[in-house]
């Protein structure tokens, strides 16, 4: 069953287009992450399907309700993590999640079962000031705030950003509980590795969606010829691989480079003896799979010239 | 219900742990009454007057003489022309004079009347107030004195005529009080509820709150109840300083001056939504509360300065300016002791621009981000 | 030569220690990165490092000053950048750059020359006459880093300065990292990127406090026998006792 479904949905700010043509379908029970950077249109997206913004044209529908027409519907079935921290720092951890609770009509009894998990690791502090708490701790509240009612489909924007991995982790495992009880989630991410999280992910960039797929997929479908190369001195042999001619593009990618060729002859061994040429050691060259992060540097051509 | 109530609950607590904004909030009516206070010269003791007695009989004689018996008054000078008054009052040892007119008991014996002119320095308007209501009094027992001698049976009539000097429209604390309840109640209604609606804006807060079932008109309510309290705390206080502490009186209706008070309530509050609808900073919304509210009630309102000598655009302006009408009914009623019928003009003007905005404010409260 | 000491730095608010006798030096030209949790101290430390905060005991030195008694002469010889960057938002491109030349006491007259520089290694000379609002948040911080080494300086802080950034820029950004510490700029940097710590020279993982690790990526993935520094941060991390508070 499709619980989002989005057609067509363009919206510009003046003259910035936020939204460029953006169609997609969300099924029950799927997480389906918009990865991309900042200013890539995420934040506008989420709050077209929130209600909270209006689209300049295409139409958009969230658990069967129509974005514009059934706002009052959607509301009520929704849950939503904005990008920043939007709870009352002034009020206390459990002060907030009541003030939630309330402003849906419910209580924190009645839903506990759902927070439960993640509320526990917070509730030892739940006499504290939100305005108190760590980055990954505020991000636990407000997903405890957005789930408190129960919704049909959760939007949490960049639930992650700026937290550490460890509390990204746990928010992770929260999701993929949550998808269990047959939730909804829309999730948007500037990290790349979460992507592999995902039931389906759409790449964004300036507004438009360069790619719609399942992450397995879409890595699969990588067309280009990628090495992972390593040498004693990393920040040179970027500059050296740069310069190579069939190297098209180069990028560090954590401990290695990751190359893509501009034509398919060239051999690992052929490029082993030019770099020892030019004074390598410890080179380490081993054509692999390309990775989501890949995906998207090959997609968005949003690279760096040679 | 419980979703309201919850709320307001939930205001109350962002304004009672900011320590500083509520002891701001609850003190400033305070202080400003107690720094009004301090201007005032309320005590009368040992003024000195000055007298131009150009008869020189024995009813000047009297009235000097039950003058300075009173204890309050003491001659400190006799003029020889009155163009010396204001010359006397530069001076400062001076605080009234006493102007009779000529042939003075004798026009009273004939005639029944005789004219006294009582001239007191309106730069402090207050003590220019209470010293020509003493003076006054005193001539009064004087003259009921004169009465109870009479055998002719003539109803002797002295008649004092009171001129401020400097300050002819006895603008001083008395029209101080109402100056200050219309700022106060602008300043928590209009000022603290843009302030506290655009903070849940900047803060993020609001986007939740759109997106969630929570009726509009709730978070609206929720936000103005909590004003609307303290506003009427405020309002008390205002009302007990000035009458305890100020020794300024209610002249008039209670009754009628809270109906006022209540209305000019409902105007800022409308004001601070319309104002909170249309930012989303606080800084903006601090701002324009500011600018477009505080500086016409404390300019335009007659609070400081005389409308009526303004130039047209100004006074046109000071027109639509509801602090002005709550000001002038607060005096009318408060000070002057008018009925409520005096001050019908004022209630209709205040009550349809409160109506006016509280529907413009709903019909204008964003359901969506933009 | 190192640039920064620190011996049993300790930072503490009331009864709560937020940075609990750290020591470590980092040499001339390093690129450093200062890992950890949320709440781990790391902001606390940094703060500490650059003069803004006094530490409750243990001693520091940057660039060869006190911490505690010099912060003045410090705050000359470092650069800082936080996740929120500190760019004037309705300032132009070129604007910014010379105000913070200014504010660093860089010469009338090299001012232009610096600027022109800065534009040239960005490749912003087309973008000159933007205000900075109006570029990507990627350019904002590749910016935003350029301006606070505009005056040189032997140590530049870096908070997260990567943060939400796209995967071209991101790596756009190391390589200007790579570009100072090469002119000997020592750059000590905390991020959530755990790519990005592999390009560390060497990396310290704070948890609780405390300094647990410091290595080269390399030695610690072995020390911990992990494939690569996420699972090393995440071996140690996992260890906290306030899990991640």
């Amino acid at each position: 069953m499709k619980v989002v479904t989005v057609q067509n949905i363009s919206r510009n700010f003046g003259k910035v287009e936020a939204l460029k043509d953006i169609s997609f379908d969300a099924n029950e029970g799927e997480i389906f992450g918009i990865i991309g950077p900042d200013g890539a249109g995420k934040t506008t997206l989420f709050r077209i399907l929130t209600t909270l913004l209006l689209a300049d044209s295409g139409k958009a529908t969230v658990d069967g309700f129509d974005v514009i027409k059934d706002y009052k519907q959607i509301r009520n079935r929704i849950g939503y993590m904005p990008g920043r921290f939007s709870l009352y720092q002034d009020l206390t951890v459990e002060e907030n999640l009541k003030v939630f609770a309330t402003v849906f009509n419910t209580t924190i009894e009645k839903n506990y079962d759902l927070i439960k998990d993640i509320y526990q690791q917070i509730e030892p502090f739940k006499t504290r000031r939100a305005g108190a708490l760590s980055g990954g701790m505020k991000q636990k509240l407000a997903l405890c705030c957005a789930l408190i009612h129960k919704p049909s489909v959760l939007f949490l924007d960049e639930p992650t950003t700026g937290v550490d991995p460890i509390s990204r982790k746990d928010l992770w495992d929260m999701l993929i509980r949550l998808k269990k009880q047959k939730i909804t989630i829309l999730v948007s991410t500037p990290y790349m590795d979460e992507a592999s999280l995902c039931d389906r992910i759409a790449l964004i960039q300036d507004g438009r969606f360069l790619k719609i797929d399942t992450p397995a997929a879409m890595t699969r479908e990588f067309d280009k010829i990628l090495w992972s190369v390593q040498s004693d001195t990393m920040s040179k042999l970027l500059a050296d691989l740069r310069r190579h001619k069939k190297v098209k593009t180069c990028f560090a990618f954590g401990e290695t480079h990751h190359i893509t060729l501009e034509d398919s002859t060239l051999t690992p061994g052929e490029m082993k003896n030019y770099l020892t040429g030019l004074g390598h050691t410890g080179i380490e060259i081993s054509p692999i799979a390309a990775s989501v992060e890949d995906c998207f540097m090959d997609l968005s051509g949003n690279q760096t010239e040679k | 219900m419980q979703q309201l109530i919850a709320f307001i609950r939930k205001e109350f607590y962002h304004i009672f742990r900011d320590r500083l904004t509520t002891a701001i909030l609850l003190l400033l009516p305070i202080m400003m009454l107690i720094l009004v206070g301090y201007a005032i010269t309320t005590e009368v003791r040992n003024t000195g007057i000055a007298v131009y007695d150009p008869s020189n009989d024995i009813a000047t004689q009297a009235i000097i003489n039950k003058l300075e018996a009173s204890g309050y008054f003491g001659v400190t000078r006799y003029l020889s022309s009155p163009d010396e008054i204001e010359h006397v009052f530069r001076e400062g040892k001076t605080g009234l004079a006493v102007v009779f007119s000529e042939r003075f008991y004798e026009n009273l014996m004939h005639t029944g009347e005789a004219q006294v002119q009582l001239l007191a320095d309106g730069a402090d308007p207050n003590h220019a107030i209470t010293v020509t209501n003493y003076a006054t009094t005193i001539i009064a027992s004087y003259q009921q004195d004169l009465l109870k001698t009479s055998v002719s049976g003539i109803p002797y009539q002295i008649s004092p005529e009171v001129k401020l000097l400097y300050n002819p429209e006895m603008k001083g604390a008395y029209n101080f009080v109402p100056g200050v309840m219309g700022m106060i109640l602008m300043l928590i209604c209009a000022m603290m509820t843009s302030v506290s609606i655009a903070r849940e804006k900047e803060l993020g807060t609001m986007e939740l709150l759109l997106v969630s079932p929570m009726k509009p008109i709730y978070i609206i309510l929720s936000k103005v109840v909590p004003y609307f309290f303290l506003s009427i705390i405020n309002l008390t206080t205002i009302l007990l300083l000035s009458v305890y502490l100020l020794k300024v009186p209610i002249a008039g209706s209670l009754f009628w001056l809270i109906i006022l008070a209540l209305l000019f309530i409902f105007v800022s509050l409308a004001l601070g939504l319309l104002i909170s609808s249309m930012v989303e900073k606080q800084l903006v919304a601090l701002l324009i509360s500011g600018m477009a509210l505080m500086m016409p009630v404390v300019f335009l309102s007659g609070m400081l300065f005389p409308v009526e000598n303004m130039p047209w655009l100004l006074r046109m302006i000071s027109e639509i300016i509801p602090a002005k009408w709550f000001i002038m009914g607060v005096r009318k009623i408060m000070i002057k002791g008018l009925t409520y019928s005096s001050i019908t003009k004022e209630l209709l003007i205040l009550g349809s621009m409160a109506v006016v905005l509280i529907v413009v404010s709903l019909k204008k409260f964003k359901i969506r981000l933009e | 030569m190192n640039v920064i000491t620190a011996e049993n730095l300790t930072k503490s608010f009331g009864s709560f220690t937020a940075v609990d006798h750290i020591s470590f030096e980092v040499a001339q030209g390093e690129i450093f990165g200062f890992l950890g949790a949320n709440g781990a101290g790391k902001t606390t430390a940094i703060r500490m490092l650059c003069g803004l905060s006094k530490p409750t005991s243990g001693k520091g030195f940057v660039a060869g000053f006190d911490i505690r008694k010099q912060p003045e002469p410090i705050k000359a010889n470092i650069g800082y950048l936080s996740q929120k960057f500190a760019l004037y938002e309705d300032l132009k491109v070129w604007e910014n750059i010379r105000l913070y030349a200014g504010i660093y006491g860089i010469p009338e007259k090299e001012i232009g020359r610096k600027t022109d520089e800065i534009l040239q290694r960005l490749g912003f000379e087309n973008e000159k006459n933007v205000l900075v609002k109006a570029l990507p948040l990627g350019w904002k911080q590749k910016l935003s880093f350029s301006v606070a080494i505009v005056h040189d300086p032997r140590i530049v802080f870096l908070d997260e300065p990567t943060s939400g950034v796209d995967p071209a820029t991101r790596r756009q950004f190391w390589e200007l990292i790579y570009d100072a510490a090469d002119r000997g700029i020592t750059v000590f940097v905390t991020t959530h990127y755990m790519d990005e710590a592999e390009y560390c020279n060497r990396v310290s993982i704070m948890v609780d406090g405390r300094i647990q690790a410091l290595d080269t990526p390399k030695n610690l993935k072995q020390q911990f026998d992990a494939k690569n520094m996420d699972q090393v941060f995440h071996q140690l991390a996992r260890k906290s006792k306030l899990n991640g508070e």
